[in-house]
């Protein structure tokens, strides 16, 4: 068990940033993200697009950012548990509170903090029949390891890189790839494009295009897919697994079961304190609304200043907390 | 101002009016109306949450652009006028048309 005083949910530019202020503080943070990097959507997104109202930057970029906040809290040693998703909290007798992701991991805290921007980014889903009864039983979103798929048929749906460079990679594991793509050509990167064109002369991937999932079939496990083609002829597919990399989408994910005031997809918050309904469980940042409230990364930076002066009391519930200014006091590292 | 009908998930039909001299697109209008319209990336045509099909209207309206096709054709589902709405502009070319929400993040 990780054992912190404030654990965040979510290491965006919000939740990153709500580390150095926890950190002026003397309080230490353990941060989660479903995503296997930090930087949320700024990373995931947009990790080149420049953002223009940063105080004090005429222009960045979002990645550098990201770069800018984690060199920031660095003195603060705080700690990640990344590609993972919180899904129960526990309250102790005492106050604090247990974590558990997905992945089983558990982390004990005095205080939760969410930032978690717009929820969780989950994969999209094709609309097919039956197909969360194939989950996890040859449908599968993610490649976390491919040596999953040695020696295996795999058929992989869609257009982008990840389908691009999945069908490259997994050519030399699986014992037979498919790819799936619903138009003639290809939008995502031109080399990997022509490298699959290759591959399928070659005959190393079975490439069919203007296609679209239609049924999956198998008593219990996946065993067929079946396509639709151009002229509406159905092609009828033997394959181990299916890979369907339409991207990601945001959803509030197990955040809307704890008992918080959800409004539109959104906590709503105290913004004297930016804490929600339950008590040592506060909200900042885009996943947060209150009268008035602009989704704005500078905004969050404020509502992570505030809300951590809030938090004190329950991390030091003898001490008095005085406000010093990081000009007067320095940054003073653990 | 500018008058076009906005169809929901459900079907319903509904007449939208929007000034048109406010820079404003038509994912912003969306919002404002309440629609659930998550618009992730905020405008930037770099998240398909604003995916919507033109039903009616001039045919160049239905035109995507390459940055919006690189997000449409990553969707499990999209049509030969699919639209990302925060790329269309509250212009007069939207006078009469007929648009509809699409998309299972909206």
């Amino acid at each position: 068990m990780i054992t912190t005083d404030l654990c965040i949910i979510g290491a965006g530019p919000v939740g990153l940033f709500a580390v150095f202020e926890a950190g002026l503080l003397k309080m230490r943070c353990h941060l989660i993200d479903y995503l296997p990097q930090v930087g949320g959507q700024l990373s995931e997104i947009y990790p080149q697009k420049p953002i223009y109202d940063i105080p004090g930057y005429p222009e960045i970029k979002a990645q550098d950012l990201v770069d800018n906040l984690m060199e920031q809290i660095k003195p603060f040693k705080p700690t990640f548990t990344l590609g993972e998703r919180v899904d129960h909290l526990a309250k102790q007798a005492d106050g604090s509170f247990i974590l558990t992701t997905n992945d089983k991991t558990q982390v004990h805290a005095q205080v939760i903090i969410i930032a978690g921007g717009l929820g969780v980014f989950e994969p999209r889903k094709p609309v097919l029949e039956n197909l969360e009864k194939f989950e996890g039983k040859g449908v599968t979103y993610m490649v976390k390891n491919p040596e999953h798929f040695r020696d295996k048929k795999v058929m992989l749906a869609g257009g982008g890189d990840s389908a691009l460079d999945w069908a490259i990679y997994l050519s030399n594991v699986a014992e037979r790839v498919t790819l799936v793509h619903r138009n003639e050509t290809f939008r995502g990167a031109p080399d990997s494009a022509a490298k699959v064109y290759d591959l399928a002369n070659k005959g190393k991937i079975d490439l069919i295009l203007s296609a679209n999932l239609k049924e999956l079939g198998g008593n219990g496990t996946l065993k067929t897919v079946v396509l639709e083609g151009k002229s509406k002829e159905e092609i009828t597919v033997d394959t181990d697994y299916l890979i369907p990399l339409f991207g990601l989408s945001p959803k509030l994910g197990p955040i809307a079961d704890w008992g918080l005031n959800i409004d539109k997809n959104a906590i709503e918050v105290d913004t004297r304190d930016y804490s929600t309904g339950v008590e040592r469980i506060y909200a900042i940042g885009d996943i947060n609304t209150y009268p008035g409230k602009l989704k704005l990364i500078l905004c969050g930076f404020h509502e992570a200043a505030i809300m951590m002066h809030s938090a004190f009391k329950f991390v030091y519930p003898d001490q008095k907390l005085s406000f010093k200014y990081t000009t007067v006091n320095g940054v003073n590292s653990f | 101002m500018v008058t076009f009908t906005v169809e929901d998930h459900d079907g319903n039909r509904q007449p939208v009016e929007a000034p048109i001299d406010m820079g404003l697109n038509l994912m912003e209008i969306l919002k404002a109306c309440e629609y659930p319209v998550l618009a992730t990336c905020g405008g930037m045509a770099l998240c398909a949450t604003c995916h919507v099909e033109i039903l009616e209207g001039k045919d160049e309206l239905g035109h995507a652009s390459d940055a919006e096709l690189d997000q449409l054709e990553n969707l499990p589902e999209y049509y030969p006028t699919s639209r990302l709405a925060c790329q269309v502009r509250i212009s007069p070319m939207l006078e009469g048309a007929v648009v509809k929400l699409r998309g299972e993040d909206n």
